[in-house]
């Protein structure tokens, strides 16, 4: 039986869409009667994602340094510009199906069998999934829950809706986001299947309540009910209803619309049904391909968001892609370009797929990587030469993306930088210390560094010098953790050196690598969340641990009496093992952290092996004694310590702390922040915590590892070698770094209006004057660029420093990392 | 020691202003005391204590255009504002020695009152600067006005809910509590912090003071006893506790606008006062050199 298509594609989105356009091609060429590829679609439209954006939102086309190649056209714009043109392609004759939600792929290449929700079913020779990792709205799951005008799975914009009686389902923060907006002009029922909100996060927990207890609201909820049956209205604009099994029995509610929020299924279980293997069981794992983007099943292609890239530009040029190398051409990749411009000042003559295969081979820890995760590392990395001085004046200067050019004998980074990037040495020789002024060690071609500030986030421990004719891949942190979260190996790999070399600068052990091989996998690694207790005041202790990542306290006589924090690369409990077993204070974590922990064999075997280090452990351990004593009698310093700690700070590397003993309120750093900003300001410094004279206004801390860089799509959060954390121009808007910054330092904004200067303002009273303007009308241009993420850069290379502490007449506005916390408040 | 606005770098600006002092002290001197040229304006060491004066004056104003040149890198504001303090605290002695003591009816004069005044103010300025910020900090017990704000409201409308199940002439009262009360007002009421707020009585007529929430409070205690059933009780004793409470955050807002009226309310004397010195001290200059 001759098969239905030779592609199939699953999904509409970019990806999908670029499929489609570039097989329609093929189609031409070769005057086919009948499309031989069909795109499959869940949703009855497009690009569900994009068109769920906000009106007008602008798009944007990161990366800047790859060009589209795709039969679909895609340039940054508005939503609706980029809509308009994919409904342009669409309507030049793309095949595409709505409403067919794939729910099953069967078979083999040659035959695939693809199952519709529908009970249909499809057959293809190959089959591309393009699927996004959102994944579909979880439904009602009764009769007539299809979406419809009256069944909702989203809510574009409550505004849509007046003066209806709406049924929200669900529970979590979408359900009553939603809903509490809606109750402004309609009246709600929010149906809860349990008996309290507990999946909310706290701010949603609190409006819901006061919602449903707010008399002048229409807010009602309904608690431990479920959906029975969903009764569709007889004609478009009529009320339908819903039917709850309730607990005290069956309740009937006329509504004019039923929106469920009931969270999504994510796609990986259905990946994983087709066969598709996914390496590891983080969440942000992905699948496994090739360098055609076929994954372990073949004919069963992996593009876009699903295989583990975000950005529109990426996954419709691997639309392109797929389709040439499903009809057997073996195009180069479009990123080929930046590869050969990459490897462009490297002192051989090859062809830069061939580089690319040299080098993962050359990496131990590499080997066995995926082929196109290792061509996504080097895409991402900056490849570095070493050449001595002479020959260095004459280096080539490439653009920003070319081979980078450094001096032998210098250092790639010093002791104190701030950088998180990790290195691979693929020739030559580096020269390694694990801390400041501490004993050299060598690198070897094949083996890595940097991993520390890699995994912890602190500054650079003791410098890294590159010698003559070495080369280097230097990958940013980002790039990093994707890889370790996907591949279990590189995790292992790199963790295990990390243990080595921590044991080996804290404890200096003079035993060979394979000896301490066999100890660091005695170690164990350890996790605290913020707030959690490695041991207690009282208590017998056995183990110490040194602190891999994050901010251990000890405090005595009570957790808020905060007598010493500890950093990475710190030993926490060491008392124990070194004198008397008897727990002096209590250690908690005062952010996320990590440790390792040290049993007393595995202490004895590394302090045993070189005596001479135990003096210098020792002096360390009765300094921090004479230390965690002296807090312990200041009980006032210690209090404000512990409240610096609670408000988070242990995380910080440079945060701005007010004495409210001096502060006069004028505003004048706020004013200051706006005016060296744009016109925005970057901190509030009302809001925010107090304790004894001490106040940690909303401002950036610049923390150790950031949470906003953490999911940043086009990577334009960064941090410079002094330590500040800023945002390029090439956010998107996207808003994560405000959803993931814990201390709500960042904020989308529109760039402020211009306004007169200064001398007329004082003499002419023309604006509103310095700072921030309250409540400005954007223009109609930065309205066209959309909102963009904005946050403290620490004045980032201003001369004199942070404007908000220069602006401060008074003194009381400081800025400090945790080392001075303590001067800070003995001082008082 | 903190670093306030006095002691920055260990008092620079202090020992440069005692010397500056000591100098016009010295060139003041050193004009002699004789009948015929008694010490003025007029003689040469006038001149230059005069020409200082000016300069000072002027330098001093330009610390409002410093303060908002956010790019600045001249200095640090708060070091500005310690040399404003030291170096226009000892304008007053250089411009006295200046004129020694010469006033009459005149623009001269004018000008040299209008500088007192704005020393004066900036002296009071200083007073407050250094005094009131450890006294906001302290009312407002580490938060802020909006959280105290919020507090203020979802007490209110707890007294609402509650009050609902009161009888209709207590639930008047406590209403008419709730909607007379005033905060803030106008600056002067804003700077007495005096609590005008007032509660309609039952049975009609003038709105009475209920300072303090304290009609409420005592109206409350005192029907406690009575309370025939022990809802009513219940009622009546969490509307006073409520009330307590309400009392309490009032008071502390009424004194935190307050305070932080006087931390602003002197440089609405000082700046103006300023300018008004600046055409004085013009005039001054230009008539002197005119009827030379």
């Amino acid at each position: 039986m001759p098969l239905d298509y030779r592609i199939a594609i699953v999904g509409a989105g970019p990806a999908g869409l670029s499929v489609a356009g570039r097989a329609a091609i093929y189609d031409a060429e070769t005057g086919a009667s009948t499309p031989s590829y069909v795109l499959l679609e869940g949703h009855t439209t497009f690009a569900k994602t994009i068109q769920k954006y906000q009106k007008g939102k602008h798009v944007m086309d990161e990366p800047g340094f790859l060009q589209l190649r795709s039969e679909v056209p895609f340039a940054a714009g508005k939503r609706e510009e980029i809509l308009g043109a994919w409904d342009n392609s669409i309507g030049g004759g793309l095949n595409v199906r709505y409403n067919a939600e794939v729910v099953g792929i069967e078979g083999e290449k040659g035959n695939f069998t693809l199952r519709l929700a529908s009970g249909d079913s499809v057959t293809a020779e190959n089959v591309v999934l393009s699927i996004g990792t959102q994944g579909n709205p979880r439904t009602l799951g009764v009769d007539g829950d299809a979406e419809s005008d009256f069944v909702l799975y989203t809510l574009d914009d409550p505004e849509d809706f007046k003066g209806e009686t709406i049924v929200v389902v669900g529970a979590g923060d979408a359900a009553i986001e939603n809903a509490i907006a809606l109750s402004d002009f309609n009246t709600v029922y929010i149906i809860n299947r349990r008996g309290e909100f507990s999946r909310a996060k706290d701010g949603n927990l609190n409006a819901v309540l006061a919602a449903i207890n707010d008399r002048d609201r229409a807010f009602h909820c309904r608690y431990e009910s479920s959906v029975a049956a969903v009764e569709l209205p007889d004609a478009p604009g009529e009320t339908g209803a819903i039917v709850l099994n309730t607990p005290g029995g069956e309740e009937r509610l006329e509504c004019h619309r039923i929106i469920a929020r009931l969270g999504t299924v994510p796609p990986r279980r259905f990946v994983e049904s087709c066969g598709i293997e996914i390496g590891s069981a983080s969440a942000d794992a992905v699948p496994d391909v090739d360098r055609h983007y076929q994954s372990n099943v073949p004919g069963l292609y992996v593009i876009g968001a699903l295989g583990g890239y975000p950005l529109i530009k990426q996954a419709m040029n691997q639309g392109y892609d797929v389709v040439e190398f499903i009809h057997g051409k073996d195009t180069r990749p479009a990123d080929y370009p930046l590869l050969q411009d990459q490897f462009s000042g490297l002192p051989y003559v090859m062809d830069a797929e061939d580089i690319l295969e040299l080098y993962q081979q050359r990496v131990p820890m590499f080997k066995r990587m995926n082929p196109l995760a290792f061509r996504e590392l080097i895409i991402e990395s900056r490849i570095t030469v070493s050449l001595p001085a002479e020959e260095l004046a004459r280096a080539p200067q490439g653009g920003e993306r070319s081979t980078v050019f450094v001096a032998a004998g210098e250092p790639v980074y010093r002791n104190g930088e701030f950088s998180t990037t990790f290195f691979t040495l693929v020739e030559g020789e580096v020269r390694l210390q694990l801390e400041q002024d501490g004993p050299w060690h060598q690198i070897k071609p094949g083996q890595f560094f940097g991993e520390m500030s890699l995994l912890s986030g602190r500054p650079r421990q003791g410098d890294a010098i590159v010698e003559r004719d070495s080369i280097l891949i230097e990958t940013p942190r980002r790039v990093m953790v994707k890889l370790m979260n996907s591949n279990e190996e590189v995790r292992q790999g790199i963790d295990r050196v990390f243990i080595m070399r921590a044991l080996q600068a804290a404890f200096r052990p003079a035993m060979s690598l394979e000896e301490l091989a066999l100890v660091a996998d005695q170690v164990q690694t350890c996790q605290f969340a913020a707030g959690e207790v490695l041991f207690t005041e009282g208590e017998t202790g056995d183990c110490l641990h040194l602190i891999r990542s994050g901010t251990v306290v000890l405090s005595q006589g009570g957790t808020e009496l905060v007598v010493a924090q500890l950093h990475s690369g710190e030993l926490a409990g060491q008392m124990a093992l070194m004198g008397a077993p008897l727990r002096r204070n209590t250690a908690t974590a005062a952010v996320r952290t990590e440790t390792l922990r040290l049993g007393r064999e595995q202490f004895l075997a590394l302090v045993n092996s070189e005596p001479e280090h135990i003096s210098t452990l020792q002096g360390e351990l009765s300094q921090l004694l004479q230390y965690t004593n002296s807090m312990a009698s200041q009980p006032e310093a210690a209090r404000s310590i512990g409240f610096l700690m609670e408000q988070g700070m242990g995380e910080a590397t440079n945060a701005l702390v007010i004495d409210t003993s001096l502060c006069v309120g004028c505003d004048n750093c706020e004013r200051a922040c706006a005016e060296t900003h744009d016109g925005i300001s970057r901190l509030d410094r009302e809001s925010g915590a107090s304790l004894a004279s001490l106040h940690v206004p909303v401002s950036c801390r610049h923390c150790e590892l950031p949470h906003c860089m953490k999911d940043c799509p086009p990577d334009a959060i960064r941090r410079a070698a002094s330590g500040e954390v800023f945002i390029t121009e090439s956010c998107i808007g996207c808003g994560n770094c405000e959803t993931n910054c814990p201390y709500d330092a960042i904020k989308l904004s529109y760039s402020a209006p211009p306004k007169p200067g200064l001398w007329s303002w004082l003499l002419f009273g023309r604006g509103s004057g310095p700072g921030e303007p309250a409540g400005f009308t954007p223009t109609a241009e930065s309205k066209d660029v959309g909102k963009k993420a904005v946050k403290c850069d620490a004045c980032m290379g201003r001369p004199g420093g942070p404007a908000c502490v220069r602006a401060c007449p008074t003194g009381a506005a400081i800025r400090m990392g945790p080392d001075q916390f303590v001067e800070l408040v003995e001082a008082r | 020691m903190r670093t306030g606005m006095l002691n920055w770098r260990n008092y620079r600006y202090g020992k440069w202003a005692l010397l500056l002092g000591l100098f016009s002290i010295a060139l003041y001197v050193s004009q002699g005391a004789s009948p015929a040229q008694p010490p003025n304006g007029g003689t040469w060491q006038g001149y230059v204590l005069g020409t200082i004066g000016a300069l000072l004056i002027l330098w001093l104003s330009v610390l409002g255009v410093r303060k908002r040149s956010y790019s600045s890198s001249a200095g640090t504001v708060q070091g500005w504002t310690s040399a404003h303090i030291y170096l226009g605290s000892v304008l007053l002695a250089v411009a006295t020695l200046h004129c020694a003591a010469q006033f009459g009816w005149n623009v001269h004069t004018l000008a040299y009152v209008l500088m007192c005044l704005v020393i004066f103010s900036g002296f009071y300025g200083l007073y407050v600067y250094v005094h009131l910020p450890d006294r906001v900090a302290s009312n407002i017990v580490d938060r802020d006005r909006a959280a105290w704000l919020e507090e203020l409201g979802k007490l209110d409308q707890r007294i609402r809910d509650v009050a609902a199940g009161s009888d209709a002439q207590l639930q008047g009262m406590v209403l008419s509590a709730l909607e007379l009360t005033r905060l803030g007002g106008n600056l002067f009421q804003q700077l007495r912090a005096n609590d005008r707020s007032l509660v309609q009585e039952p049975g009609g007529g003038k709105p009475v003071s209920n300072a303090e929430q304290s009609v409420l409070i005592e109206t409350l205690s005192r029907r406690i006893p009575d309370a025939r059933k022990q809802s009513e009780a219940e009622t009546l004793s969490e509307l006073l506790s409520l009330f307590g409470r309400r009392q309490v955050i009032l008071h502390l807002l009424r004194r935190d606008i307050r305070l932080k009226g006087l931390l602003k309310l002197w440089l609405y004397f000082h700046v103006p006062l300023t300018f008004a010195l600046l055409a004085a001290l013009l005039v001054h200059i230009l008539s002197v050199f005119i009827y030379w």
